[in-house]
C-alpha cells in the first residue's frame, strides 16, 4: 500500500506519469492498461474512517451544501481536501492526494460516486469521464453488456488524448488478466472463511482487501495474495482459529463502520463469535474478466456486482453464501448515508430470516459519519444478539 | 440451581439489578421467585454508588442481609458497574426472561423505557425469536414525554391523569422529538386544550412503538413508562386486536428477569 501511494506522489512531484482518479469498482483495467497510475477517492474515505478524522471533516462539505444524509466517503472526502488533511501524511509522509489528470467513474454503486468526481472535477479543472451502469437488475443480458462494454470502449479516444498515448491491447489484456487472477486469489481467500473454525475473521478481511482495490491489474497483487492465501492455508491446516473457541459465526451484510472496526473486532471475539463472512468484502472479486474478450467481460464484472442487482438476486446471493460459510446469524448494518449499500430497508432481513431459519439483526449507524453511530446501543444489540443464540 | 447463601449456608435470596438510563431498579426473589423486596431510584451519575442504595432497601423490605444473597445479575445500560453482581446480562434478555415467569405463554414484549424501546417476541417455551430496539432517537421513548413535559410546563407526573381528561386527541405528526416540541408550541398557540394535546403525545408514543415491528401472539407491555402512565395500556387496548398483559410492576420486569438469571446460575 505504501509503495502503491509513493509511486503517485513521485509521479504527481516529477511529472513522470499521468494520474487518473478512479471509482474502487470502476474500469481501472483500461486506465492501468493505459499507463496511468490509478488512485482510489473510495479507497481514501475508508481510509479517513478508519482513522476517524472523518467525523470531524465531514461538516466541512456539509457547509458547502453536500448533505449529512448524502455518502460519507464523499462528504469526509471534500472535507478532508478543503481542511488539506489526509491519512496519507501520517501513514506515509505524503503532503496531500495526487492531483488527478482525468477521473472516471462507475454508477454501478450509486450517483453519489459521479456527484463526488464532478466536484473534483470543477475544482481541480480536471476532465470527468464515466460509465452509467444500468441498475437493480436481475438477469443480466446483452443488452446491458454491449453497452456497458460500448461505454467502456469509448473512454479510449479521450483517454488518449489525455495520457497522450496510443491505447496498447496487449498492455490491456495482461492487466485484465492480472485482475483476474488478483481476483481468483482474493475468492479463494475469502472462501477460506468457510473452514471451522474459522483462520480470519470479517474485520482482518476489510483491512487485506486494499490491493484487491487499489492493486488490481498488477502483479504485486497477485503476489500478495498467493502469500496471503499460503498463510489462510496454514492456519486451516493447523488449525488456528481467529476467534479462540468459536462457537457462533455471523455474516456482515452492509458497510463497515471503519472507525469501530477495532472495538466491534473485541467485541465478538469475548462473545466467541467469528464474523466470517461479507457482502461488502465479496464485492472485489471479479473472476469474470477475461483477458480473450477484455471489454465484455469487464462490462461483464462490473455490472454482475450484487449491489447492482435486483432484490431477489440479493437475496439468492445471500442464501448460496449460507451454504459455503454456514453462519448462524446475520448482521445487517443500517448505514445512514448508504442507502445503495443498506440491505435491510426493504425487508430482507425479515425474507431471509424465514426462509433460512436463523436469527438477523440491524445495527444502526453508518460506513464514515459517527455521529450516526451509539457505540452503547449497537453493543447490547450484538450482546443480545448473541445471547439469543445461545439459547437456540 | 443452588439455593444457599455461600456465606450463610441458609436457604438464600436472589438479586437482579437493572441500571437504566433513567432509573435503576432492584428486585429480590426467595427461593419460590416470589418479589419480597424492591427499589428504584433515578440512575443519577454514580450507578455504583446508586446500585448499592437500591439494593440496600430492597433488602430492608425483604428482611434480609447482603449476605443472604446467593446470587447477583445485573442488566441494563450501567450493568458493568454493579460491583456486587456475579454476571451481567443485556435488559433485552431480562426482560424477555421476567415477563415469561409472569406470563408464561409466546409472547410480543413492549418495553419503553427511559431512553430506549424494545419489542421483544418469546416463544411458548420463552426462548427469544427476535427483538428490536428504536433507532437511536429517542422518539416514543420516556424521554420524549419527559421533554414534552417540560415544554409544557407540567409535572411528569401529571401526564396520565391529563391524558385521561381528553375530550378530543390532538394529532402530533413529527417523527423527531425536538419538531414535536415545536408541533406542541403550533398548538397552544391554536389554542388546543393540554388534555388532548397530552393525549396526542401518548399517541406518539404508540405509534411509534408499532412502527417498530408487527405485534404477534399476547402483547406484554413493561418499563416505566407505563408503570407510571397506564393510560398508555387504555388506548393500546383499543388500537390493537390482541391481548394486552401487563406485569404488575412492569418497571421491575428486567430487575426480576436478572433475578431470575441469578437463580440459574
Amino acid at each position: 500500500m505504501a509503495d502503491h501511494f509513493l509511486e503517485m506522489d513521485e509521479a504527481v512531484k516529477t511529472g513522470s506519469r499521468k494520474i487518473a482518479w478512479c471509482t474502487s469498482v470502476g474500469p481501472a483495467e483500461i486506465l492501468r492498461g493505459m499507463g496511468f497510475l490509478v488512485y482510489f477517492p473510495e479507497n481514501h474515505g475508508a481510509m479517513l474512517g478508519a482513522t476517524r478524522m472523518a467525523t470531524e471533516l465531514i461538516p466541512h462539505a456539509n457547509a458547502l451544501g453536500y448533505s449529512p444524509d448524502i455518502c460519507s466517503y464523499l462528504t469526509a472526502d471534500v472535507g478532508s481536501f478543503i481542511q488539506k488533511k489526509t491519512p496519507l501524511t501520517m501513514a506515509y509522509q505524503i503532503e496531500s492526494v495526487p492531483k488527478p489528470d482525468v477521473l472516471v467513474f462507475n454508477t454501478n454503486q450509486c450517483r453519489d460516486v459521479q456527484d463526488w468526481f464532478s466536484w473534483y472535477s470543477r475544482e481541480l479543472k480536471a476532465p470527468l469521464l464515466g460509465v452509467h451502469t444500468h441498475r437493480d437488475i436481475g438477469d443480466i443480458g446483452d443488452l446491458q453488456i454491449k453497452d456497458i462494454a460500448g461505454q467502456i470502449e469509448e473512454l479510449i479516444p479521450p483517454l488518449e488524448e489525455i495520457s497522450g498515448e496510443k491505447f496498447d491491447m496487449d498492455r490491456f489484456k495482461e492487466t485484465v488478466e492480472y485482475s483476474r487472477r488478483t481476483s481468483e486469489l482474493w475468492k479463494a481467500c475469502l472462501e477460506a472463511a468457510a473452514a471451522i473454525p474459522s483462520p480470519w475473521t470479517f474485520f482482518d478481511t476489510t483491512i487485506l482487501m486494499g490491493p484487491a482495490v487499489v492493486a488490481r491489474g498488477t502483479k504485486e497483487a497477485v503476489d500478495y495474495y498467493e502469500t496471503l492465501l499460503a498463510e489462510l492455508e496454514e492456519r486451516i491446516d493447523e488449525g488456528v482459529a481467529a476467534v479462540e473457541g468459536e462457537e457462533f459465526r455471523l455474516y456482515w451484510e452492509g458497510m463497515p463502520i471503519w472507525g469501530k472496526l477495532r472495538p466491534l473486532s473485541e467485541q465478538f471475539s469475548s462473545l466467541k463469535t467469528c464474523v466470517v463472512a461479507s457482502t461488502y468484502c465479496n464485492s472485489w472479486i471479479f473472476d469474470q474478466l477475461d483477458p480473450a474478450k477484455p471489454f465484455e467481460s469487464m462490462a461483464q464484472a462490473y455490472t454482475e456486482l450484487f449491489i447492482v442487482r435486483d432484490e431477489p438476486y440479493k437475496e439468492q446471493y445471500i442464501k448460496d453464501c449460507f451454504d459455503t460459510f454456514k453462519f448462524d446469524g446475520i448482521l445487517f448494518h443500517d448505514a445512514k448515508t448508504c442507502p445503495n449499500n443498506s440491505n435491510n430497508r426493504y425487508g430482507m432481513p425479515e425474507r431471509l430470516s424465514k426462509n433460512l431459519g436463523i436469527p438477523v439483526l440491524t445495527i444502526n449507524g453508518d460506513l464514515n459519519d459517527l455521529r450516526c453511530y451509539s457505540e452503547e446501543q449497537a453493543k447490547t444489540n450484538i450482546e443480545a444478539f448473541i445471547e439469543q443464540l445461545e439459547e437456540r | 440451581m443452588n439455593n444457599r447463601s455461600p456465606q450463610t449456608g441458609q436457604r438464600g435470596i436472589f438479586s437482579g439489578v437493572d441500571i437504566g438510563s433513567s432509573r435503576t431498579k432492584v428486585a429480590i426473589l426467595n427461593g419460590e421467585k416470589k418479589l419480597i423486596g424492591y427499589s428504584v431510584r433515578r440512575s443519577g451519575t454514580n450507578f455504583s454508588e446508586t446500585a448499592e442504595i437500591c439494593m440496600d432497601e430492597s433488602l430492608k423490605m425483604a428482611n434480609a442481609r447482603r449476605e443472604d444473597v446467593v446470587h447477583c445479575v445485573s442488566t441494563g445500560y450501567g450493568r458493568t458497574n454493579v460491583a456486587f453482581s456475579s454476571m451481567t446480562k443485556t435488559e433485552i434478555g431480562c426482560h424477555a426472561k421476567g415477563c415469561f415467569h409472569y406470563f408464561p405463554i409466546a409472547m410480543t414484549i413492549i418495553d419503553i423505557g427511559g431512553q430506549d424501546n424494545k419489542i421483544i417476541k418469546v416463544d411458548s417455551k420463552g426462548k427469544r425469536i427476535n427483538f428490536k430496539m428504536n433507532r437511536k432517537c429517542a422518539a416514543g421513548t420516556g424521554a420524549f414525554l419527559e421533554e414534552m413535559s417540560m415544554r409544557l410546563n407540567i409535572p411528569l407526573e401529571d401526564m396520565d391523569s391529563l391524558a385521561r381528561q381528553s375530550q378530543e386527541m390532538v394529532v402530533l405528526g413529527s417523527y423527531c422529538t425536538v419538531f414535536s416540541g415545536t408541533e406542541v408550541l403550533e398548538k397552544i398557540r391554536q389554542g388546543k386544550k393540554v388534555p388532548d394535546i397530552v393525549h396526542g403525545l401518548f399517541y406518539s408514543v404508540i405509534k411509534r412503538v408499532m412502527e417498530m415491528d408487527s405485534l404477534t401472539d399476547t402483547v406484554a407491555m413493561t418499563g416505566g413508562v407505563v408503570a407510571h402512565n397506564p393510560y398508555l395500556i387504555t388506548m393500546m387496548r383499543k388500537i390493537v386486536d390482541s391481548e394486552i398483559v401487563t406485569p404488575e410492576h412492569p418497571q421491575l420486569t428486567g430487575a426480576v428477569g436478572a433475578a431470575l438469571f441469578a437463580m440459574d446460575l
